[in-house]
């Protein structure tokens, strides 16, 4: 059973990693969610196993361990309330360009930009410039 | 006395909880601020002076007992961050009050700005590294808030990097902590403390270099330092100062704090940390020479200058130590005042391109004067704060020997006075290569709004307060490195009698 | 935006139903499963459930406080809580336990940690109503434009 649990956590942990690397926005959303759970899986996997630790329901021997219980619950709500400000985002990029992608990086562009040409810099320099008043209106 | 551990923590909570009442009502969203934040600056000084004296003061919350509560710890190492980091936020929020922009236009800043305040003191008071992870996501989600807050494209796109980014190495924290749990039962740090020593040596440099990885993140470390030039320039001015100021600090203190609390002195990865610091302070100091940008180079300076931190620890030595937390606090004050000045340039300029504006020395000398204190403090110039910090580093590396990092050291140094210069001549000393974006206002005769310029030159007091108190404050930073040596008494006072390994 | 009868037949019978179950579960938290952050998912389900339905506008007409003095008003109460035990000299997030003599409902304990409880749920109601408040209000204007 462990085992199997273990695995499920590898399994998220791929398919998340895979889908963090691309480019699109809801993507790396799902992606995240996806990340969250396999570490949150694991922790609940970090105590013993047992009947459900509610006093007087049961012997206290046979609990399981309530603590990684608490925190995987903690971690949960942490990774949902994340998780929605990360597609408020999403949402957001998208409307500002239409597009759900990630955007390169403007003044990446512009110090690659100063290293070429004096003639070049001229131009792009330009270039960058029209397309950041562009998003700046 | 336990007052004193709990208010910083509760007392912005409740600020931000009534600040979120108050509403639009900005004089008084503006009072409520200052006065929490001015209160837990005036009891983090108390605390420091009674740690001081008297030894750690321990809380265990809800009255459990040490392994089995949330125990929150102020020794001399928290209780100095607490202080520099409450100062640092009442001089930020004062300046954004003075810049009015981000501050009047949204509601939700003074109580987001509070709840991220009662992160970061968290994060140094808490003795458990689940409370830890929680108090390093309260930062963060108050963080992602502030750092979108406008919602320009440029901000979401940066802003997403630094989401994105920040989430896995949450991720990875968690995974960090259940494997920690499964391996010793325990999350208390004071516990840990004792448990690590009976795990067989490869399993505790694993969890160690898993949490390195997690806080190197946080602290942006090399290879993990990407995001951090990217995504801070792009936030409000008076946010990005206290992102600067605070945020990979408390990276860096988890780093310290985790290494040489939870891990036996055998399996200290000092070696690897010399290599990882003398790459953080040169890629981030070649960053730095590369950029156009007054924020994006002094963005490239956090990276550079957390090398250094990492240097005192991987030094480990009593010595190495006291540099690295005696850098820490001259650092969060540098640093936070030449972001509050690259603001004040950003808004009398209408950029912060070095070719966009110009002239500052002869149209605004206040602007100059405040901007060349830090600014020759970080490159390591004495007598500044930054000498002496650097200097005990220098001192430690020539003990141990370490020649490599010695060099590198003094070479990103060197480099960092360079680029501090290009920022001189750029914006102060010579005029505009292009034509000015915005024709300074000549009514403005400190060089910008009373209010701003006042909380700015107060942060570049507190760094020349640093360097005229070199001696005792070094002293002290002694005392707090001899402490984080030998844990012992941080055990102690948290498990009670019988140090060490306390089991249940 | 077209509603539909069963739906909304549903939901208008479910909703109450649904707020005393979250009540009941903040108030066992003690010492049964449950407490203020269970209680105050099941109370926030609830209204996403009225907005499903209705859209923002029943959501408004549920709760007419706005949803950020809830969530300011919770985040008083829980810090006040775990301040209180603190000015009287104990260790944070103290708690004591109170037994009255109540005609009708006999014997009642209540601790102190219900107040703390109580605060949650208020800041995860307020949560759940500033959210469906920030994400309803875009969907329905665009449909409006559309």
């Amino acid at each position: 059973m462990n085992v199997l649990l273990a695995a499920t956590a590898a399994l998220l942990f791929a398919c998340g990693t895979w889908l963090v690397t691309t480019r699109q926005l809801s993507r790396i959303v799902l992606g995240i969610g996806l990340l969250g759970h396999g570490a949150n899986l694991l922790l609940l996997l970090a105590g013993r196993r047992g009947s459900a630790p509610v006093f007087g329901t049961s012997d206290p021997e046979g609990f399981a361990d309530p603590l990684p219980q608490a925190l995987g619950l903690t971690a949960i709500v942490i990774t949902f309330g994340v998780t929605l400000f990360l597609l408020a985002m999403a949402y957001r990029s998208w409307q500002l360009t239409g597009r759900d992608e990630v955007e390169d990086d403007f003044e990446d562009r512009f110090v690659a930009a100063n290293t070429a040409d004096a003639a070049e810099v001229d131009d792009e320099e330009h270039a960058v410039h029209a397309i950041e008043q562009e998003e700046g209106a | 006395m336990t007052a004193l551990v709990v208010l910083p923590i509760l007392l912005p909570l409740l600020g931000a909880g009534l600040s979120i009442l108050i509403g639009r009502r900005a004089l008084g969203q503006r009072t409520l601020s200052v006065a929490v934040l001015a209160t837990i600056v005036t009891l983090a000084a108390v605390l420091l002076v009674r740690v001081d004296r008297d030894g750690p003061v321990v809380v265990q919350a809800g009255g459990w007992p040490a392994p089995f509560g949330i125990s929150l710890v102020a020794d001399r190492f928290a209780a100095i961050m607490v202080l520099v980091s409450s100062a640092m936020l009442l001089a930020v929020m004062l300046y954004a009050i003075g810049q009015g922009g981000v501050e009047r236009e949204r509601v939700g800043f003074h109580p987001v700005y509070l709840v991220l305040g009662a992160g970061v003191c968290l994060a140094f008071l808490t003795g458990d590294l689940f409370t830890l992870y929680v108090a390093f996501e309260v930062m963060l989600v108050a963080s992602y808030v502030l750092i979108t807050m406008g919602g320009r494209a440029d901000q979401i796109r940066a802003g997403m990097t630094y989401v994105v980014i920040s989430l896995i190495a949450s991720a990875l924290f968690v995974v960090a902590l259940a494997f920690v749990y499964s391996a010793t039962g325990t999350i208390n740090m004071a516990d840990l403390a004792g448990k690590m020593a009976e795990l067989s040596p490869g399993v505790r440099t694993g969890l160690s270099l898993l949490l390195l990885a997690v806080f190197g993140v946080k602290a942006a470390l090399f290879p993990l330092f990407f995001w951090l030039p990217d995504s801070y320039p792009t936030a409000p001015g008076p946010v990005t100062a206290i992102f600067a100021g605070l945020l990979t600090k408390v990276g860096v203190y988890a780093i310290i704090r985790s290494q040489l609390l939870l891990f036996p002195p055998d399996t200290f990865p000092g070696g690897l940390l010399l290599v990882v610091a003398g790459l953080t302070m040169a890629i981030g100091v070649f960053g730095a020479l590369a950029q156009d940008d007054v924020k994006r180079i002094l963005s490239f300076h956090i990276v550079s200058q957390i090398g250094y931190m990492v240097m005192g620890l991987g030094l480990y030595t009593l010595a190495g130590l006291a540099g690295a937390v005696f850098y820490i606090v001259h650092h969060i004050v540098v640093k936070t005042a030449l972001f509050l000045m690259a603001g004040l340039i950003e808004r009398r300029g209408g950029s912060s391109r070095l070719r966009e504006v110009g002239g500052f020395v002869r149209s605004a000398p206040v602007l100059a004067l405040l901007f060349a204190l830090p600014a020759l403090s970080l490159a390591g110039l004495p007598p500044f704060s930054g000498f002496v910090a650097k200097f005990a580093l220098v001192q430690a590396a020539i003990g141990e020997s370490q020649w490599p990092i010695l060099v590198v050291s003094l070479a990103v140094s060197l480099l960092t006075m360079l680029s501090m210069t290009k920022i001189w001549a750029g914006v102060f000393w010579y005029d505009a290569d292009d034509t000015l974006v915005r024709e300074p206002d000549p009514n403005e005769r400190l060089g910008g709004p009373p209010l701003m310029v006042f909380a700015t030159a107060a942060v570049v007091l507190v760094s020349v307060a640093v360097m005229v108190a070199a001696a005792p404050l070094y002293a002290l930073a002694e005392r707090t490195a001899a402490d984080l040596l030998n844990p012992a008494g941080y055990v102690e006072a948290v498990l009670g009698t019988g140090a060490g390994g306390g089991a249940p | 935006m077209r509603r539909s009868l069963i739906a909304d037949a549903s939901v208008t019978f479910l909703f109450h139903g649904i707020i005393v179950v979250s009540l009941y579960l903040l108030f066992v938290g003690h010492n049964q499963p449950g407490g203020g952050f269970v209680g105050g998912l099941v109370a926030g389900s609830a209204l996403a459930l009225k907005f499903v339905v209705g859209g923002a506008a029943s959501v408004r007409s549920a709760v007419r406080v706005p949803p950020w003095v809830i969530l300011g008003a919770g985040l008083v109460v829980a810090s006040v809580t775990a301040l209180v035990p603190v000015l009287l000299g104990h260790a944070v997030l103290d708690h004591a336990a109170f037994e009255w003599k109540l005609p009708l409902l006999g014997k009642v304990k209540a601790t102190t940690a219900l107040p703390f409880d109580i605060g949650v749920y208020l800041v995860v109601v307020g949560l759940s109503l500033t959210a469906l408040e920030a994400f309803g209000d875009d969907a329905e204007s665009q449909e409006a434009e559309a």
